[in-house]
């Protein structure tokens, strides 16, 4: 009921029939963020299912205002280099960035999903608490900082190259899978510290050194390698440019790093 | 019961503190090729919800070619009103005219006042040093330097805010993109490096000196982040002679790059190590040599150490220089593109100017990225 008077007069006006534009497209030279947002928010309760967005340049949280109570949803294309927190709190919309992107993509996003044909930089997935990332190169610092998952709902970040320092930090939940495309080693430092929930597997080795003491390194059970198996045959399907093979990625060493206890500051804080 | 407080206390003025950030920016060009500010601004501009108008300056190198064997002083004149500094202007000049002799001057020429807020009269002066006595063995700029804390430690309302040679700052209160128009830096300079700052004055008050670049000689200084080592670091550096004046944490790095890079000649690469040193357990996982000089660097140099978080841009002659915090707290973007070089807190910023780019990466915190003259021996 309270969500009742919420309700935005153009979803009247669509649900009695009126003609809806399936695609749009926003220039958003000089545009600032909240036009932007606007725009599209706009876009999406009079019912348009695809928006493309052009000459984006550094504009924040691009997708953040698309919460509706009706799910509905829309896909973006991106054209530019969105600024941060793009698609932060994204509410099961679709993202493609044709670029790069900033910082803190993901951030706390609900579900969906986001492809970055590109770099993304720091703290990307902070918070994500469900939906997919797909990053075709590498990543910055802080990626996966606190992810966590809830029931059904488990957030993936699937990441081409590799990442900076701290990855996983104080993560909760969540898969992370970094590939190291390209013969990228992994050189980031501080893996998971604080780690206490979720998985994050590696193509190629880590040192026991780069990685917190709270995670346990491993090798890829059966289960492991089913779910590996199934976000890289989908890594694939978004960038089908890179000409990868499964079975080639796959043929190589993971490693499986997973959290020694779940409550690892328990003895710390609690008495 | 009663507590008596024995200890005098100054009653701190809470202020509202608005939760933003900083911008930074840098673009050289490798060859030399000097350019205006204006891609720089438009750059600078397209983060300005990064700041809050509170601060904005720019550093330019090679924009007085006709002088440039002489050190250009930016002095900024300030007071309540037009009298008052131009009365702080005649009291530097009688000691100006003492220690340097001056081949031209000039109020640097500016845009509407009323465009910006409560601006101080702000000149320029060509110079070279006159000295006498022991001074003598003084090398020029060691000579400058003393000149220069002379100057903001005791000469009232006037303040060098840039002092090196075919190099300026312009600086001030509002949006680096206001401060650009003020100072006209889109028109009237080409530079073949410029840095840029949009401010979010951390812990003190705006005012024209405390906005960003902080300089001493050719060395500038912009910066996103907080040094929360300020009292240590300013406590090791009076030491050898400098004087904070000017009220912001940002300064000690201007005069940290001095010590360490002109007078103790040290290379970037050490310097990054002693600003960001590694920290402890990554020390224990060297090889032994590595482990002895790093150790030897944090037991030296342990009062230069900047803790807290920072991302910076050090300009100086023929060089930029990008360095963020060892945990790397503050964002920062390095791209070229042909002779061009980039740093920026965006990478949006960047594209901005330069839609194409040959690679872009965000370097890892306390290693240094440097940008440098192609023709520089």
């Amino acid at each position: 009921m309270a969500r009742a008077h919420l309700a935005d007069p153009h979803m009247k006006k669509t649900a009695q029939g009126e003609e809806r534009m399936e695609t749009a497209e926003i220039d958003a030279t000089n545009m600032e963020t909240k036009e932007l947002n606007g725009r599209l928010r706009d876009l999406m309760l009079l019912g348009v299912q695809k928006i493309a967005l052009r000459n984006v340049c550094g504009q924040r949280y691009i997708g953040t205002r698309l919460y509706n109570p009706e799910r509905r949803k829309v896909e973006i294309e991106i054209f530019g280099t969105p600024g941060n927190d793009l698609a932060a709190f994204l509410f099961g919309h679709k993202i493609t960035v044709h670029g790069n992107a900033q910082d803190g993509v993901g951030n706390t996003m609900d579900d969906g999903e986001v492809v970055v044909e590109g770099r993304a930089g720091d703290v990307l997935g902070f918070s994500m608490r469900g939906g997919k990332i797909f990053v075709r190169d590498s990543v910055g610092y802080r990626t996966a900082l606190h992810m966590k998952e809830y029931e059904d709902k488990r957030p993936v970040l699937v990441i081409g190259g590799t990442s900076q320092d701290f990855l996983g930090e104080y993560m909760a939940g969540g898969i992370v899978i970094l590939l190291g495309l390209g013969g990228k080693s992994h050189k980031g430092n501080f893996i998971g510290n604080g780690m206490h929930g979720g998985v994050i597997y590696l193509r190629g080795r880590v040192e026991r050194a780069q990685v917190g003491s709270q995670v346990e390194i491993s090798p890829l059970d059966g289960a492991d390698r089913e779910i590996v198996d199934h976000y890289v045959s989908e890594f694939i399907e978004r960038f089908p440019e890179l000409g990868l093979n499964k079975e080639e990625i796959l043929k190589d060493e993971f490693m499986r790093l997973s959290p020694r206890s779940k409550r690892p500051y328990g003895k710390l804080y609690a008495y | 019961m009663e507590f008596k407080i024995t200890m005098p206390r100054k009653r701190r003025e809470l202020y509202k503190k608005d939760i933003c950030a900083c911008s930074i920016f840098g673009a050289m060009n490798r060859d030399g090729d000097r350019f205006t500010g204006d891609g720089v601004m438009s750059a600078i501009a397209n983060m300005h919800v990064r700041g809050n108008g509170l601060g904005g300056g720019f550093a330019a190198y090679g924009i007085y070619p006709e002088y440039k064997d002489y050190y250009a002083f930016h002095l900024m004149f300030t007071g309540s009103n037009s009298d008052a500094k131009r009365s702080a202007k005649q009291d530097f000049d009688v000691f100006l005219c003492e220690n340097f002799d001056v081949v031209y001057d000039e109020e640097i020429p500016h845009g509407d006042e009323a465009t910006v807020s409560d601006p101080p009269l702000v000149w320029r002066y060509f110079v070279a040093p006159r000295k006498c006595g022991d001074e003598t063995n003084l090398s020029d700029d060691d000579y400058v330097v003393m000149k220069v804390m002379h100057i903001n430690t005791k000469i009232e309302n006037a303040y060098v805010f840039s002092s090196g040679k075919n190099m300026g700052c312009f600086k001030g209160v509002g949006y680096p993109e206001e401060i650009g128009e003020y100072f006209m830096l889109d028109r009237l300079y080409k530079a073949y490096t410029w840095t840029v700052h949009g401010r979010f004055p951390t812990n003190t008050q705006a005012w024209w000196g405390g906005a960003h670049p902080f300089s001493l000689l050719d060395t500038t200084v912009v910066h996103n982040g907080e040094i929360s080592s300020y009292g240590t670091n300013r406590w090791y550096l009076e030491m050898y002679g400098y004087a904070c004046t000017l009220q912001t944490d940002t300064e000690v790095i201007a005069y940290a790059a001095d010590l360490l890079m002109r007078r103790q000649k040290l290379p970037i690469e050490l310097v990054a190590k002693i600003l960001a040193p590694p920290i402890w357990n990554c020390i224990d996982r060297m090889n032994e040599r590595e482990r002895r000089l790093f150790t030897a660097l944090r037991m030296v140099y342990a009062p230069l150490l900047m803790n807290g978080p920072f991302s910076i841009i050090i300009g100086q002659t023929g060089k930029m220089i990008g360095l963020t915090d060892r945990i790397r707290l503050r964002p920062l973007t390095a791209a070229t593109r042909g002779s061009m070089f980039y740093l920026s807190s965006e990478e949006a910023s960047i594209r901005l100017i330069s839609p194409k780019l040959d690679s872009v990466w965000t370097p890892n915190g306390g290693e240094p990225v440097v940008g440098k003259l192609n023709n520089m021996t």
